[in-house]
């Protein structure tokens, strides 16, 4: 029998394929972080580790930490102790040589930052700004492409979003879900080697949701990014990720691939939460 | 007593003049306020207790002492601190600094008002804090205050006979001088309550214009 061709759209890779995902992004590990808000310690000394393009989802009930967890990747919220890992260097400490970590200036931040992407909730696109400027302010400003290259990127990127038309809209006159397009979009623009996804489709009208999940799973298949999504929707956390962390109270409860949290956790905890989103 | 129309037709051309120093002082002072306003603002985000410490109390300070009070610093005053300036320019430099305390309180509040998200799509996006300013933050407040801003600078014309006080000759010193002179000052007092009004309701017409052009993107 001939050899078949290869098919130009690959399956996306989940944790049982047999051949781990080749990735030029960086891991990320966390090393005894800890946040706290006021008096109320929110991760308490939380280790965890995310290989090179991997997939993770994480799951909780309301308050356990998971949107804080990524709003440390993208430095919204300060590192209170700990050590966060992007690749081989550390997010918020700088080693000054002797393999002692200080604590990093807006350089270093700034530096770091470039490797990481995120998309909101609430899309938080710039309503003083057209489509095209939207997406293309970043990478002007930050990455110093020249005016005409910013525009193919962004061109290519609504494309892929599926919003060519509307780029010299300004985002107030597009729907929740083309301005969750057009968010996701522009962090793609800054070409990050991590994205953090927390609850896109959470804000969207119901009808709106499937076709920026289907929009993400093509991404997630079509780049090598380390991906970390928050999300309550059980069937797209199935299709996206690698595996899957359950989290309660700042820590890890249960963790393994989507078929096996979702399909049997062994932890009480774990079920009662999968109940308690399916049964909404 | 009579109005005497030919009298009215003779003071005019001095009085649509005085009109054109009240305008003049007006618009120079109000552009002062506007920049000076978001100085203060930005100056009173700084990271240094000392300087926005300072900002805070010296536009305290300015903002709940009367305008008039400053007038006099400023042009009797000063000389004394070899700081010598004519009458319409320490007019101007007066209402533009009294106002700008304003306008300050207006800016803050408007960048008050841009929604976190906003800075934070700006650290996400890597952004440096200039153009964070400079692009997303005060593009998104002033049209947030332009309604805000343009009352002031109603309220400014309307405080800007207070310039007769350091001898201004704008609209009210005019016809007041005119006045004197002649003794009649039925046509000179009535008509510049005519030209206030007529162009208090023009501007106030081209601020709700304003308005509605900022009011969406
Ligand atoms: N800015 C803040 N100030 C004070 N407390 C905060 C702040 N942000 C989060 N918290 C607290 O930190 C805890 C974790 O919040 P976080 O938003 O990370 O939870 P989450 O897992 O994302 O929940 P949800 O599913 O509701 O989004 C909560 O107790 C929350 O009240
Ligand atoms: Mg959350």
């Amino acid at each position: 029998m001939p050899p078949t061709e290869p098919t130009d759209t690959p399956s996306p890779s989940k944790a049982g394929d047999a051949v781990p995902r080749v990735s030029d992004a960086p891991g990320i590990r966390f090393e005894k972080v800890v946040k706290r808000f006021g008096s109320n310690v929110v991760l308490r000394e939380l280790d965890f580790t995310v290989a090179p393009g991997e997939r993770v989802t994480l799951i909780g009930p309301s308050g356990s930490g998971k949107t804080t967890i990524l709003r440390l990747l993208m430095t919204l919220e300060k590192l209170d102790d700990g050590v966060i890992w992007i690749g081989d260097r550390p997010l918020w400490h700088q080693d000054k040589g002797d393999g002692k970590l200080v604590p990093a200036g807006q350089k270093h931040l700034h530096e770091m930052r470039k490797q990481v992407g995120m998309v909101f909730q609430q899309f938080n696109l710039f309503p003083n700004m057209n489509v095209r400027r939207n997406l293309t302010e970043g990478p002007v400003r930050v990455l110093g492409l020249s005016k005409d290259e910013a525009n193919a990127r962004a061109q290519e990127l609504l494309e892929l979003v599926g919003l060519s038309d509307k780029i010299d809209d300004h985002p107030a006159r597009l729907s929740g879900g083309q301005q969750q397009r057009v968010a996701i979009a522009r962090a793609l623009a800054m070409r990050p080697k991590v994205l953090l996804l927390d609850e896109v489709t959470s804000a969207l009208d119901p009808e709106l949701v499937v076709g920026v999940q289907d929009l993400l799973r093509d991404i997630a298949r079509q780049t090598d990014v380390t991906l970390l999504c928050v999300t309550h929707e059980m069937h797209f956390a199935r299709d996206i990720s690698d595996r899957v962390l359950m989290f309660d109270q700042g820590q890890i409860v249960e963790e393994g691939p989507p078929e096996q949290i979702f399909g049997s956790p062994s932890e009480q905890r774990t079920r009662d939460f999968l109940q308690a989103v399916l049964a909404t | 007593m009579e109005w005497d129309w030919t009298y009215t037709g003779e003071i005019l051309p001095d009085l649509l003049n005085g009109l054109r120093v009240t305008v003049t002082a007006t618009i120079a002072g109000y552009a002062i306020a506007l920049v000076l306003g978001l100085v203060w603002t930005l100056l009173r985000r700084t990271p240094s207790r000392i300087v926005n410490q300072t900002v805070r109390w010296v536009t305290e300070f300015i903002r709940s002492t009367p305008l008039l009070v400053q007038l006099f610093f400023i042009y009797y005053v000063m000389p004394t601190f070899g700081v010598t300036l004519g009458p319409l320019v320490a007019g101007i430099i007066g209402l533009g600094l009294h106002y700008s305390t304003y306008t300050a309180e207006v800016y803050r509040a408007g960048i008050a008002d841009v929604p976190k998200g906003q800075w934070e799509a700006c650290t996400a996006l890597n952004l440096p804090r200039s153009r964070t300013w400079l692009d997303v933050i005060l593009p998104q407040a002033i049209r947030r205050v332009v309604p805000t801003l343009g009352n002031y600078l109603i309220a400014m014309f309307k405080d800007s006979p207070l310039l007769l006080a350091i001898n201004v000759l704008e609209l009210l010193g005019t016809a007041y001088q005119i006045g004197a002179q002649t003794l009649k000052f039925l046509e000179p007092i009535t008509v510049v309550g005519l030209l206030f009004v007529a162009v208090s309701v023009v501007s106030s017409i081209l601020v709700r214009r304003l308005e509605k052009r900022y009011a969406t993107y």
